[in-house]
């Protein structure tokens, strides 16, 4: 005899599960995690760079590098000053929870205080798929277009902070900047947004002081939880 | 893009629910996917038909109910359908909008025999 059965499950509940473990293991560990999301070219591993070489000595900071085959991304992280774990996705499209379990397993979490997570580069998949990590960083670049939140509305509706990178091409390349803002306003109203430039370093300090901050109000945040 | 790590996980979820439910054999799935889940049916059902196989769910059919995706305009309120680009609020211009359907991506049921 045929017979339905209901669920109503989410078809990511497993990846979600896995990532709620990690963001719990990172919590206990004290260590801020942000996930980096870009197209490929945007700027990912030259952020990545910039902040290490711009928060050492004042944090200590863990890599982990999702690619799908080689090690050039971690490559220069580690090369910027950061212990650099190397995830290769054997061609997968984006990092999944699982992956980034098995990486937190390579880092010293105890000895770190900020762990940045650089996804694949894609603007599309890995926005669907939670990491554990605490906030989501997408970076866009001048290049790219002004219209791609209006094309690619998934990755910008859930990230905590933007990033517009590249912004000493603005006078070379057509970009209406308040086009590209109103397509993240609608998408996003009132996010945490910073517009700077890898190359030349303008706007970093900005995003440095964020990241700073932040830490600290991780760190308040714990101390004041009970029983962590 | 991502559709095989999408449909392991489905498979999962039908095997776990149909042996719980002490099937012979699951037949059908139905899933509820919306347009801003960026998930190609056709890509899954590829998938599926290979990594089904020799399993409980070997041969089972896959239904797609698919929900637009649907905004709302927080100025007056009009609700309007994602038609391609993301626009403003067709009815007054706002760009205060929010995105109110499209994100689901579940199995809702499945139907099973024995």
């Amino acid at each position: 005899m045929p017979r339905t059965v209901r669920i109503v499950e989410k078809i990511l509940d497993a990846n979600d599960q896995l990532a709620a473990q990690n963001r719990a293991r990172l919590d206990r560990a004290g260590v801020l995690a942000l996930n980096l999301m870009a197209s490929p070219g945007a700027g990912k591993t030259s952020l990545v760079e910039r902040t290490v070489e711009g928060l050492k000595g004042r944090l200590r900071m863990a890599v982990i590098d999702g690619d799908l085959a080689t090690s050039l991304d971690a490559d220069r992280a580690a090369a910027a000053g950061a212990a650099a774990t190397q995830i290769n996705t054997g061609g997968q499209c984006h990092l999944d929870a699982v992956m980034v379990q098995d990486a937190l397993h390579e880092i010293d979490l105890a000895a770190t205080d900020l762990l940045i997570v650089e996804n694949v580069g894609n603007l599309v998949c890995p926005s669907s798929f939670a990491l554990g990590t605490h906030k989501s960083v997408l970076i866009a670049s001048v290049p790219e277009g002004d219209d791609k939140p209006y094309k690619y509305p998934g990755s910008y509706r859930n990230v905590d902070v933007l990033i517009l990178n590249k912004i000493d091409l603005l006078p070379y390349v057509p970009f209406r900047r308040d086009y590209f803002e109103r397509g993240v306003e609608m998408l996003n109203p009132g996010v945490c947004s910073f517009a700077l430039s890898c190359r030349t370093g303008e706007g970093v300090e900005a995003w440095l002081a964020w990241i700073a901050a932040e830490t600290v109000s991780f760190r308040a945040d714990r101390a004041s939880a009970p029983g962590r | 893009m991502h559709e095989l790590a999408v449909t392991e996980n489905l498979l999962k979820t039908a095997l776990r629910h149909g042996e719980a439910a002490a099937a012979r054999r699951v037949t059908d799935l139905h899933l509820v996917i919306g347009e801003l889940a960026t998930i190609v049916g056709d890509s899954v059902q590829f998938y599926w038909d290979i990594i089904s196989k020799g399993t409980l769910c070997e041969g089972a059919s896959l239904h797609f109910e698919r929900v637009p995706a649907e905004l709302r305009c927080l100025d007056c309120g009009h609700p309007y359908k994602l038609d391609g680009a993301l626009t403003e609020c067709p009815a007054c211009a706002s760009a205060r909008v929010r995105i109110v359907a499209g994100d689901e991506f579940r199995l809702e049921a499945i139907e099973v025999e024995g």
